[in-house]
């Protein structure tokens, strides 16, 4: 670390007793007693448990489910499960491992991981990740309790439309799906951007991007790939919802919809969606297997690489998922070769594995049983995918056993037996306790032969015919040996999980204390108690601290920022590229704000299922207060004086500041955000370009009136733009009254154009229930509507907080935030201005 | 047995087959795309026995690669592992595999060439087919009726959710999609009767989607057509 030249040589600070800061650091940052400091938690350790405790419970239902579907398809006519059912547990079974298991285990993972491997003490948002845990659970309910009322959704994890819509499938299964998840995925935008702004700003002192462990590299380009991949899946999901509540047909052909945009959008999403989950699988075996084989990696920045090309390259071959729907053959070549050539990355650092393990001496510990088993299947899913890339054998394979077969060749192989490695590898680190013998390695073997022994000879049962998702085949009786093999060897790989599961729990309860650092890693999660103490770090590692032997040194307080002699939750943060030390940042402390927010989105949520839609008003406005109440708790109401980091070293706190954590946030977000948009601009480019039902009838509005009506949204917009930035000089100069008139003219403004939106979604808009035309219009407004809505908000936050004194001269408060959403908003709102009139121009 | 035969590349089934009695009614072959009974499935089966030897051997590498990794520790040339397996070694196969994939899709694409047109219209949960009878078009249910030897093109569509429609021995699937019509290139090599289905989940009848497709020899078209459906109208 001797070369970090950029960053100026830091001192250590004097060693303390470490007994005395640990009780001061842990009456700080520890939760509150008993379940109501549950409740209330907002730690990094505790929520990222949390989060893999109840994904693990998620895993377990989503098993049951699969142990069901194969004593269905035992026999050729089983009787077990009537054919609606059946629907309803297949669909569940996918999408509680999608969405419920694999997401929330590596955003638990990576919450509960990355502060540790980077020497800081929490993430940097940390009531957001309680808001995440609780979005994830309230949402992941509301899709068991729908499972056991017997309304489950039933048409696929994927959702196709028209099947999806409301005309094929009435009732409320596939409301709950769509809300569900949609409710879920709110936890995942918010994992996207903590572990985003963490990674780049939260690094210790002098820890380069070049120089950070191999995990944090993969969990960066996992977060990035959420927040690029997730929006179109939401914005997909919105849209069909939309469709079944209010009938705007944007998938319904007849009037200027396509059924094909819901898979594009289904799949832009889908695929990335491999990806991310693989990423963090493979992020554990960068970090385990050089540690198992008392080596380094091979190939450290041709892994990094590897990342950067998977992160770009997933985001071209969705079609791959779509080479049955008549495609031009142009296309499907293009996707072709690019669904070929995303091995290439992978392949990298399959090999680079292989090659550290050449280069060191594997020990064949349990997790090294794991990782092997990870080989074995992986290579073997890995390859079959790239059979099913070549266009002329997917039109054979496609929705066949084939893919049942390789799709968890891939996912068992490429993130659960991964997973599984993890556990056994950090259990002494989460629990400081030590494995019971014996016991792993047999539920390893036995979960390994149950596995190959279900999925293996369904290649065979796919080419043989069978396709996916029937419940009986009694003209196929060639196909009965093969599904029975597979029922028999699926409840081998049950017990073998159920087994894994004991040896958990029981080297919880009764495992002996472990060794401080049992595997002699290198990384930062061992220079720490066992278990993790609330704040991680005593003091946060300087350069030459980054190791698991500055344990002691660390904490005795010789490095940054030790103790929390002020009272309150504080880090360190750096800049992104080379950790070069920038401020120090205060956290919030425990609170239920993030409980309540989430119950007051479910309850959004709940009343759109109900189909009250009148009643979801006074549920969003009660989101609009605790968001309003959760800005307020970051508000600091004077100056503060720099803080002594090291000796020599002051920094000032974040309030005093302009790139915060929240600025940097706030862009991961508007990236997010903008995707969204951006995959609307594809729909409506797609469906007006691809789909069958246009053009449009002409519109019966789009006069003059209507176009002085959008400029003038825009006009009051772009004031807003320069409103908020007369403010902040106003503030600089010290013209603490002028800085308030600034907000409040961008607040009048701003409600001037919600103003304008909402006369114009009354009275200018065509029926969007017509063509797909108008609906897409409504949804450009409604877009626009919300965004004034919430820089509105931004502007009366600001004007509140220089009526109260917190905007100052060296305090910009809220301002920066709200400059960047204005922006934003006049932006997006300009393009969609720009497309309506082309639209009205074109017809 | 005949499951094991199913198994086996289809020049040496086809030998073996002449020893087995066929002696089943209805489908022969059921829907395995590795008994093919047309060039398209042949060349795709093909194409499948070679991926399948190639992905073998790859995995016995990485098998053969690991074993030998439990030994003492070795001097390694990183760049060796990452650009010259991981990088070269793969982009060599993967390319091979590309080639193949995309020479086998031109051969099989529908082309411009007088073949038979026949219609297959989805719907929950059935088919209607339109076959060119001597006097018109002639539809039929659940059955469609081809010439052997003889390349047809089936226009897929659909009335209400997305089905698709798969013939394995005969040819890979195409989606059935509300709005639009689909064309896949098919061709059977003798008279017979074989097995189709529904291969794109549609709700509670999925399973039992399923459709036949009889084979007439190419010199009895139409006429056999007539005769099968009974008259020019059903």
């Amino acid at each position: 670390m001797s070369e970090a030249k950029f960053v100026p040589e830091i001192a250590p600070n004097p060693p303390q007793r470490a007994l005395a800061l640990h009780r001061q650091l842990d009456r700080v940052w520890a939760n509150g007693p008993g379940l109501w400091g549950q409740i209330t938690a907002v730690n990094h350790t505790t929520l990222g448990l949390r989060f893999m405790g109840t994904a693990l419970i998620f895993f377990a239902i989503g098993g049951i489910l699969a142990m069901l579907i194969r004593a269905q398809l035992a026999t050729p006519q089983g009787a077990f499960l009537d054919t609606d059912l059946y629907n309803q547990f297949f669909t569940m079974h996918g999408s509680i491992m999608m969405f419920l298991f694999a997401i929330p285990m590596l955003e638990g993972l990576a919450i509960y991981m990355l502060p540790k491997i980077l020497g800081t003490r929490d993430m940097a948002f940390p009531r957001l990740t309680a808001l995440g845990y609780w979005c994830y659970l309230f949402g992941g309910l509301i899709l068991l309790i729908a499972l056991f009322a017997g309304v489950a959704p039933r048409d696929g994890w994927f959702m196709y439309t028209p099947l999806s819509s409301a005309t094929y499938s009435p009732g409320i299964n596939a409301d709950v799906w769509l809300l569900g998840i949609t409710f879920v995925e709110i936890s995942a935008i918010c994992a996207a951007v903590e572990i985003t702004v963490t990674i780049l700003r939260q690094r210790a002192p002098g820890m380069k991007l070049t120089q950070m462990p191999l995990l944090a590299w993969y969990m960066l380009g996992t977060s990035a790939m959420m927040l690029v991949g997730f929006p179109p899946l939401i914005l997909g999901s919105i849209l069909l919802e939309v469709e079944r509540a209010f009938d705007w047909p944007f998938f319904d052909v007849a009037r200027g919809g396509d059924p094909l945009l819901w898979q594009h959008l289904f799949w832009l999403f889908g695929h990335p969606e491999v990806y991310i989950i693989f990423l963090p699988a493979a992020g554990v075996l960068s970090t385990i297997i050089p540690v198992l084989c008392r080596t380094t990696i091979v190939g450290y920045g041709a892994i990094v690489a590897a990342i950067v090309a998977l992160v770009f390259l997933s985001f071209g071959l969705w079609v791959h998922h779509m080479f049955t729907v008549g495609i031009p053959h142009m296309a499907l070549a293009f996707f072709s070769a690019a669904s070929v050539l995303v091995a290439v990355p992978t392949a990298v650092q399959v090999f680079a594995w292989i090659g550290t393990m050449w280069k060191g001496q594997p020990q064949l510990r349990l997790p090294m049983l794991h990782v092997l088993g990870f080989f074995l299947t992986f290579v073997m899913g890995g390859l079959t995918g790239v059979m099913l890339a070549i266009v002329p054998f997917n039109w054979q394979a496609h929705d066949t056993a084939f893919v049942t077969a390789h799709l968890h060749y891939v996912l068992i192989g490429g993130f659960v037996f991964p997973m599984m490695a993890a556990a056994t590898y950090w259990m002494p680190q989460i629990t400081g306790r030590a494995p019971i013998k014996g016991l792993g390695a047999a539920a390893f073997w036995v979960i390994l032969i149950g596995f190959h022994g279900t999925f293996f000879i369904m290649h065979l049962t796919g080419l043989m015919g069978m396709p996916r998702r029937i419940d009986v085949y009694p003209a196929n009786p060639e196909w009965t040996w093969l599904n029975l093999t597979s029922s028999i060897f699926g409840f081998v790989m049950t017990i073998g999980f159920a087994l894994f599961a004991l040896d958990l729990i029981l080297q919880a309860l009764m495992g002996r204390r472990t060794a401080r650092n049992p595997w002699r890693a290198p990384t930062l999660e061992w220079a720490m108690l066992l278990p993790t103490p609330s704040y991680t770090f005593a003091s946060l590692p300087l350069p030459q601290q980054q190791d698991a032997q500055a344990r002691l040194t660390l904490a005795r307080g010789e490095g940054a920022l030790p103790g929390a002699a002020r009272g309150v939750r504080e880090l360190l943060v750096t800049d992104a590229g080379t950790a070069r030390p920038d401020h120090v940042a205060v956290l919030p402390g425990n609170s239920a704000l993030p409980l309540g927010l989430a119950a007051a989105i479910g309850l959004f949520v709940l009343m759109m299922l109900a189909g009250l839609y009148w009643l979801t008003l006074p549920a969003l406005a009660l989101v609009a207060a605790l968001v309003w109440r959760w800005g307020r708790g970051m508000a600091f109401t004077r100056d503060h004086a720099p803080v002594t980091v090291a000796p020599g070293l002051d920094l000032p706190v974040q309030c005093h500041t302009p790139m915060t954590l929240s600025h940097t946030g706030a862009v991961c977000l508007l990236v997010a955000n903008g995707t969204l948009f951006a995959s609307l601009l594809f729909g409506v480019g797609f469906l007006s370009v691809v789909a069958p039902g246009w053009p449009a009838p002409p519109p019966g509005h789009g006069g003059v009136a209507e176009a002085w009506m959008i400029g003038a949204t825009l006009v009051a917009l772009v004031f807003g733009a320069f409103a908020v930035r007369l403010a902040d000089r106003a503030r600089r100069s010290g013209a603490g009254m002028l800085a308030g008139a600034g907000a409040g003219a961008g607040f009048v403004s701003n409600l001037v154009a919600l103003a304008l939106i909402a006369w114009l979604a009354g009275t200018a808009l065509d029926d969007p229930t017509g063509h797909a035309r108008d609906a897409l219009r409504g949804v450009l407004a409604g877009y626009v509507g919300l965004h004034a809505f919430i820089v509105t908000g931004f502007a009366a936050f600001a004007f509140d907080q220089a009526r109260r004194g917190e905007i100052a001269p060296s305090r910009p408060g809220s301002l920066p935030g709200w400059r960047l959403w204005q922006d934003y908003t006049a932006a997006t709102a300009l393009i969609a201005a720009a497309i309506v009139l082309w639209q009205g121009g074109a017809a | 047995m005949r499951v094991l035969l199913d198994v086996l590349p289809h020049p040496i089934k086809r030998f073996a087959l002449l020893t087995v009695p066929l002696g089943l009614a209805g489908c022969e072959g059921g829907l395995s795309a590795l008994a093919p009974a047309g060039p398209v499935a042949a060349d795709i089966a093909w194409l499948w026995w070679a991926m399948l030897a190639g992905a073998t051997l790859l995995t016995l590498l990485v098998v053969v690669l690991l074993v030998l990794a439990f030994g003492p520790p070795r001097a390694v040339s990183d760049r060796r592992w990452t650009h010259g397996l991981g990088l070269w070694f793969s982009l060599g196969i993967l390319t091979s595999v590309l080639i193949a994939g995309l020479w086998v899709g031109e051969r099989i694409l529908p082309r411009d060439d007088g073949a038979v047109e026949v219609e297959a219209h989805a719907y929950q949960w059935g088919w209607r087919f339109t076959q060119p009878g001597a006097d018109g078009p002639v539809e039929t249910d659940g059955v469609l009726h081809i010439p052997a030897n003889r390349p047809v093109d089936v226009l897929v569509t659909t009335e209400d959710v997305i089905h698709a429609f798969w013939v394995p021995r005969l040819a890979g699937k195409i989606d059935a999609i509300p709005g639009r019509i689909n064309r896949l290139r098919l061709q059977a090599d003798v008279p017979g009767t074989l097995s189709g289905t529904c291969a794109e989940f549609c709700g509670i009848g999925h399973a039992g989607m399923r459709f036949e497709v009889i084979v007439h020899a190419d010199e009895d078209w139409p006429d056999a057509l007539a005769a099968a459906t009974g008259g020019a109208d059903e």
